[in-house]
């Protein structure tokens, strides 16, 4: 398997406080990675330090083996990077149907989706498509963020917290959407603190605790103690 | 009969103080930025319009297809090497440096071109009128009014039916989750920039057929943009058309009970309007 991206050694400070101390990991091609951890473990900046929205050293980010560490957010989404943020971030201005055009405006290659395709999806989103993004359900909010990053037919997915805040059946119907993303070509990492569904669509587990990764293994063979003591630490 | 007169020329007023108010709240609406030099740059694009008429000999309307591209160039130019280092939470640095820019700009046009006033040559559309039976109307105001129109559903059209209006929404919403699709807010803000100093250099041409301009009155035409896209509701193009027309009919109307009352009754209707409405006539609901 080839290594689509990689970080190496990724540190992340905010101010004076320093978020990740020398990460290391790896996705590659086809496949989908989980990374958990409790609450200020460094999961949600791990992604937006790939994402570009904070800036490293180059080569402490690679894609496809070339750094990326210090390029800009638009640049490294042009390089097939897409992101579904925490908290979903649609644009309160746009209706459904625009945020989900502006995902794939600036990246205009072949590939799967459509909006066609992301209504297919989520049939809901068809008949919601003139509101406004924000007058959605949080859970049909979290379903335009995926549709909007998937837009851009991109290579690499990444999805932050996408379970946050969403009732339990809620995050079913949207984890059910994951087997036809993974279908359609795209790799994943999913950052989650909902171990469960995180385990069940990921092929490999990354645990982060401190700004560190604790462990790390295939989804299907890792214990839930080694989670759990690489979630609270030795202590719990 | 009188008083529909004053009402239709207080209207058509409306459209010149409209289309200075247009630019400001493109620039408003996209980048939350409040350009003091907004009056500077109309009399910038007019003294642009002033050399272009007067040394190739060309009408006016004609010079404003060269000059537009010209003042969009400048308005890219400014909001990506100036203005985009300005921008961020603390809302004082864009004030300060658009200051800055407008003294600068009042003094480069008094060196280069003194502080005679001029007028951009219109020929004898500057006199022309038409009588609609009950009243009879200036051909220049209402070509000013249907402009004003023009110009915002133009903007309109751009915002709301373009990808590139959709991009200026987004990011005006939200630049960091817009850079996360692809989307540059720097290049963004500058064609934002851009296409305001084309709306800049069509409130220019009109602004310098209708009246005389001297390098000193910037600022007097930035309160009357100011006053229009506070009525309207800041970023609110439709709205900055009627702040326009309110403060305009209030100014004629002013003037006609008191010819001493006209500019104060624009100011003491911006007033009333801010006190029934203090987010203006029709603020945007995410501000």
């Amino acid at each position: 398997m080839s290594i689509l991206l990689q970080t190496i050694g990724l540190t992340a400070q905010y101010g004076d406080f320093r978020a990740l101390f020398g990460v290391d990991i790896e996705l590659n091609a086809g496949e989908t990675v989980a990374i958990i951890g409790a609450n200020g473990a460094g999961k949600s900046t791990l992604l937006r330090s790939i994402t570009g929205v904070l800036v490293n050293a180059p080569e402490q980010v690679l894609h496809r083996g070339t750094p990326i560490g210090a390029l800009p957010a638009d640049q490294v989404m042009a390089r097939g990077i897409a992101m579904v943020p925490e908290g979903r971030k649609l644009f309160p201005s746009l209706t459904v149907e625009e945020n989900l055009l502006i995902g794939g405006q600036m990246r205009r290659v072949a590939g799967p989706w459509t909006l066609e395709a992301v209504y297919d999806l989520f049939p809901i989103l068809r008949e919601r498509r003139l509101n406004p993004g924000t007058a959605l359900s949080g859970g049909q909010q979290q379903m335009v963020a995926i549709g909007r990053a998937l837009m851009s037919n991109p290579e690499i997915l990444l999805c932050d917290e996408i379970s946050l805040g969403l009732a339990p059946v809620v995050i079913r119907d949207i984890y059910a959407a994951m087997p036809r993303i993974k279908a359609s070509g795209a790799s994943v990492i999913i950052v989650e603190q909902d171990i469960g569904q995180a385990l069940r669509v990921a092929d490999r587990v990354y645990c982060m605790m401190e700004g560190r990764v604790t462990l790390t293994g295939a989804a299907a063979t890792i214990s839930r103690e080694a989670i759990h003591t690489a979630y609270f630490g030795d202590a719990a | 009969m009188i008083w529909i007169d004053t009402l239709v020329q207080g209207i058509l007023l409306g459209g010149l103080y409209a289309l200075f108010a247009a630019g400001l709240s493109l620039m408003f609406g996209i980048m939350r930025l409040v350009n003091l030099a907004h009056g500077d740059l109309i009399v910038l694009a007019a003294y642009l319009l002033l050399v272009l008429v007067t040394m190739t000999g060309m009408h006016p309307f004609v010079a404003v297809l060269i000059a537009a591209p010209v003042m969009f160039a400048i308005g890219w130019g400014l909001q990506r090497v100036v203005l985009n280092r300005t921008l961020g939470k603390d809302i004082l640095p864009p004030l300060l440096v658009t200051f800055g820019l407008s003294v600068v700009l009042q003094n480069a046009l008094l060196e280069g071109f003194t502080a005679d006033s001029r007028r951009i040559p219109a020929g004898p559309l500057e006199t022309a009128s038409l009588d609609l039976g009950v009243v009879t109307v200036g051909v220049m105001p209402l070509l000013t009014f249907l402009t004003a129109v023009g110009v915002i559903i133009g903007l309109n059209q751009i915002f709301y039916r373009t990808a590139l209006g959709r991009a200026f929404r987004a990011t005006s919403d939200d630049p960091v989750t817009a850079s996360l699709m692809g989307i540059n807010p720097g290049r963004v803000f500058a064609v934002a920039t851009g296409l305001a100093m084309v709306v800049v250099t069509i409130a220019a041409l009109y602004l310098g057929m209708r009246s005389n301009f001297d390098p000193s009155i910037g600022p007097a035409r930035l309160i009357y943009a100011f006053e229009a896209v506070i009525i309207g509701g800041l970023g609110s193009l439709w709205g900055t058309l009627a702040g326009g027309v309110i403060i305009g009919v209030a100014q004629t109307f002013g003037a006609a009970i008191n010819p001493e009352w006209q500019i104060l009754a624009g100011h003491i209707a911006f007033v009333v309007v801010l006190l029934i409405r203090p987010r203006g006539l029709f603020p945007r609901a995410n501000d």
